[in-house]
């Protein structure tokens, strides 16, 4: 919670690992990893999370707040992966059941 | 001297009536941020929702418009000024809870600076793409890409699909960062006039936290939309 003072040192480690982040999703983009680049999204989403999430605890302030904030931070996300997971769900399983044509 | 009422409310404040305390008046702040950043996740996520359906279903197109016309370099260049600006405002909220007004502005001054610099960023590449006729909507959408040799095989309405998607999310994000810009003007403005203490900055943490919201929708949007692996073997 706002009452805690973050040190401005904090705040410069976690931008500079920010930046080595960047350059690093542009670094694994240049590559195909996996067979045929297959787990090029999964690597560049997987360092956005982590992006997201160093943003979220540091800057935020999130890491420093009660647990309330954080169920309050943490339910937005929950919310996507929900509606995530039932969209693409209906998708991805198109053409698994035989369909009635009449 | 005397004091003026802002420098009087700023010094003096403990915390609103309805409240046991400060530290319950800065949590209920929080959570009530927190509660609109929720609104505004489902907001973009439901973009990228779209962006992910259309990824699975229409990938060639994808890939070889990203390739073709989304410039990378310049996608590097938004992001790290956008990353830039979010450390600015973290150190103005800083100086902000050490009750430094000048150095509060300095920095609100500093991010709103290099947020105009990835509009401007912005205003080049939509430029870009009406050059190229890839702005949906427009009659001559599309009318390069017999030419182009990523572009050939590639179904019109598929890439429109892409387009469609690169617009709302991008514009959608850069009229948050207009936003954004007119909340920091305002909290510029407030502080200026002295209304900000240690003993009274939430607003400054709280545009600060919409101002990190827009930071990492804008982490999540650079590789989904610029740096699409080029087409499967």
């Amino acid at each position: 919670m706002s009452g805690h003072v973050v040190p401005i040192r904090t705040y410069f480690t976690i931008f500079i690992l920010l930046m080595v982040l960047l350059f690093i999703t542009y670094a694994a983009s240049l590559v195909n990893l996996g067979p045929h680049g297959s787990l090029n999204l999964a690597i560049a989403m997987t360092i956005a999370i982590v992006k997201a999430t160093l943003i979220i605890l540091f800057f935020m302030h999130v890491k420093y707040s009660s647990r309330l904030v954080w169920v309050y931070a943490g339910a937005s996300f929950v919310w996507l992966l929900i509606m995530f997971a039932i969209t693409f769900g209906d998708y991805l399983t198109r053409g698994w059941m035989p369909v009635s044509h009449y | 001297m005397a004091e003026t009422a802002l420098e009087a409310h700023a010094e003096h404040y403990t915390h609103a009536h309805q409240f046991d305390d400060y530290a319950q008046q800065t949590e209920s702040v929080f959570l009530g941020m927190w509660a609109f950043l929720a609104t505004e996740v489902l907001f973009f996520g439901a973009l990228f929702a779209a962006y992910f359906v259309y990824r699975y279903l229409y990938y060639d197109a994808y890939a070889a418009s990203a390739t073709e016309y989304l410039n990378t370099g310049l996608g590097m260049v938004n992001t790290l000024v956008l990353l830039v600006s979010s450390f600015t405002m973290a150190l103005g909220v800083h100086a902000a809870q050490m009750g430094n007004r000048a150095k509060t502005s300095l920095y609100l001054i500093a991010t709103i600076l290099l947020a105009c610099v990835f509009l401007g960023v912005k205003v080049v590449e939509y430029k870009a793409k009406y050059d190229h006729h890839v702005m949906p909507g427009m009659a001559t959408f599309g009318e390069d890409f017999a030419h182009e040799a990523d572009m050939k095989d590639i179904d019109v309405n598929h890439a429109r699909v892409f387009f469609s998607l690169y617009f709302c999310m991008t514009g959608l994000h850069a009229l948050h960062i207009v936003i954004g810009i007119g909340a920091l003007l305002t909290i510029l403005f407030l502080n200026q006039r002295k209304w900000f203490s240690p003993s009274y900055y939430s607003p400054v943490e709280m545009v600060g936290l919409y101002w990190h919201f827009v930071d990492v929708v804008w982490v999540f949007l650079f590789p989904l939309l610029y740096l699409i692996p080029k087409v499967h073997q």
